[in-house]
């Protein structure tokens, strides 16, 4: 067991385009390489790995450890997955660090599987333990619980992290990290999948990347409703999220729906419009960093846990809201 | 055309969470019941593609006794075979453990060409489970579907869209493959009075770890690597504020607080 050591980061691009996010992780991958006394490296698997590898050096990576080839071009489990624990069977991390996404999904079961290892996912809390395993804290039961988990059996220890919960390393492009290239020899004809294509949303909602949340509920009481809050989301900035009910009315497409059933988000800003707040809602948004509610019904449940709250008819307060904003904004 | 579906029994999340505080497990036995909400959707895509191509469904469950109830639900609907995974040595068992069983079931089955997975259950929320029985398995990987779009027997392949961030990808595969639905892929049905009386008369076979040739040291808490190490409440969130007052007053004061938060640009 005392072979394997480092923290890994697993950086993850959408056909070799990354953003800092894909590099999220190597803030946290730090702090704990340096509770352990270790380092933090990059795991890169892309047709050319060249410029994630550079990058991942300006993110504070010691190493990257990257394998190269056509047939990376495009995220596949079964191909990186390939790719990935080669290098980690020769490698032997201590721990490794996925994002809590599609790829961060795909690649860390594939892992875990292949490795019969230990997966913690969707973590919202990372610590050292006083054994030097790894602590992982995460939501269970509609956040009702918090379960800390660890694996003390298996080595890598292997963990999905919830995105925009742990800050960003800082970006020094002074830096560099030693590259360590792998051949790894994945076949086409021995691979199950093919990605024919990829259509990109009109209206990207990607919730879960998003700073401000702009979301209704029930009480919208007609599609029309949501018109308005999407007027507000764009004014801010924002996405448009909405609950389980306007979903199920049919007002808005599922893609929109935060809570239990849909997706988890942590907002720096989430305004809750004619939201009750029942529990599967707050399961999915209760961790945002500023909450407001605006609801008729002054014994809403999502006043207890909202940040500000205005007692009103959303007709009348969200209007008011974008004039407001627009003005000051100079917008 | 042979297709297998795996559903969870899961606590209702209405009622009340029962932990056994000392194992760090759920008290499953004291707790109201319901089939995973994500579940429904894997079953409903299953009873769907048996309507569309000639296909026979097998719907198989991994819990204690109480779990049975989930398998009568899926006969109401029309599936045509149950098995219900179950023996006290699966208690404890982790994600690596639970697809090792349901891995090994499925192996049991036999020419299985289609595994419908929810995308996650709603009670320990990993969604690590559907996938790892297709890296166990050697089938393909397909998670995130929200489109079955072409399923070819013949030739072995199947053909789906995923929602992933920022749009659909359209992705082929070869069968076998292990395919985890997203909601919202259809609307699931409900059973009628006449599949409820038929399922209610049904014997549910019983698997027991070695009827699926399961290794002990694979199953259970032995077979786990991750554990639960603490159990806590989430610190109540501090106490919030409603503004008072006429509606220019409440809404101007509210963009000036949000607007000191310095995350609009």
């Amino acid at each position: 067991m005392s072979d394997y050591k480092d923290v890994w980061v697993y950086v993850e691009h959408k056909s070799g385009a990354f953003t800092p996010m894909s590099y999220e992780l190597m803030g946290i991958g730090k702090k704990l390489a340096g509770e352990l006394g270790a380092d933090v490296c990059a795991l890169a698997i892309a047709e050319n790995t060249d410029e994630i590898a550079k990058e991942a050096g300006y993110y504070g990576a010691t190493k990257v450890y990257a394998a190269d080839g056509a047939e990376f071009k495009t995220f596949r489990p079964d191909a990186y997955a390939k790719a990935a624990c080669s290098i980690i069977d020769k490698h032997k991390p201590d721990i490794v660090l996925f994002r809590s996404t599609s790829q961060g999904a795909d690649l860390s079961t594939a892992c875990a599987a292949t490795l019969e290892t230990g997966l913690g996912s969707d973590a919202i809390g990372l610590e050292i333990d006083a054994d030097k395993t790894l602590k992982m804290t995460r939501a269970a039961f509609g956040g009702n619980f918090l379960v800390a988990v660890a694996n003390k059996k298996t080595k890598p220890q292997l963990a999905t992290v919830r995105p925009k919960v742990f800050a960003m390393s800082e970006r020094d492009t002074s830096k560099s990290a030693e590259v360590v290239k792998e051949s790894v020899a994945v076949s086409e004809e021995t691979l199950r999948t093919k990605v024919l294509q990829f259509m990109q949303s009109e209206v990207a909602v990607n919730l879960v990347e998003a700073d401000i949340i702009v979301s209704g509920g029930r009480g919208m009481g007609k599609p029309e409703g949501f018109g308005i809050l999407q007027i507000l989301a764009n004014t801010l900035g924002g996405a448009l999220g909405a609950s389980r009910a306007a979903v199920d009315s049919g007002w808005i497409p599922q893609e929109h729906q935060v809570g239990q059933t849909g997706k988890t988000v942590k907002p720096k800003i989430y305004i809750a419009c004619g939201i009750s707040g029942a529990i599967q809602h707050l399961a999915g948004m209760r961790t945002s960093d500023c909450i407001v509610a605006i609801n008729k019904d002054a014994d809403a449940p999502i006043f207890k846990i909202a940040s500000y709250g205005i007692v009103g008819d959303y007709n009348q307060v969200v209007p008011k809201l974008i004039d407001e904003f627009k003005k000051r904004l100079s917008r | 055309m042979k297709i297998v579906v795996c559903i969870k029994q899961v606590p209702d999340t209405e009622a009340e969470v029962k932990w056994d505080l000392q194992k760090g497990t759920l008290k499953r036995e004291d707790m109201d019941s319901i089939t995973n909400p994500f579940d429904e959707f894997a079953l409903e895509e299953a009873l769907l593609t048996k309507e569309k191509y000639d296909a026979e469904i097998v719907a198989i469950t991994l819990g204690p006794e109480k779990a049975m109830d989930v398998l009568r639900n899926a006969l109401a609907l029309g599936v045509n075979e149950v098995h219900h995974v179950s023996d006290p040595a699966f208690a404890g068992s982790d994600t690596l453990a639970t697809s090792y069983a349901l891995a090994k079931a499925i192996e049991k089955l036999g020419d299985v060409d289609v595994v419908f997975c929810g995308k996650q259950a709603t009670d320990g929320n990993t969604g690590i489970v559907a996938s790892e029985i297709a890296t166990r398995l050697g089938f393909s990987q397909v998670s995130f579907v929200g489109k079955v779009v072409e399923i070819d027997a013949a030739n072995k392949k199947i053909k789906v869209e995923r929602g992933i961030e920022g749009g659909i990808e359209v992705v082929e595969a070869k069968l076998p493959a292990v395919v985890s639905v997203l909601k919202g892929i259809n609307e699931p049905r409900l059973p009628n009075l006449m599949g409820i009386r038929k399922a209610a008369k049904v014997q549910i076979p019983v698997w027991d770890s070695s009827a699926i040739g399961a290794a002990k040291e694979k199953i259970g808490v032995e077979g786990s690597a991750v554990k639960v190490i603490e159990l806590t409440t989430p610190p109540p969130r501090a106490g919030g504020e409603v503004l008072k007052g006429e509606l220019d007053e409440v809404s101007n004061l509210l963009v000036e607080k949000l607007l000191d938060l310095k995350v609009i640009k």
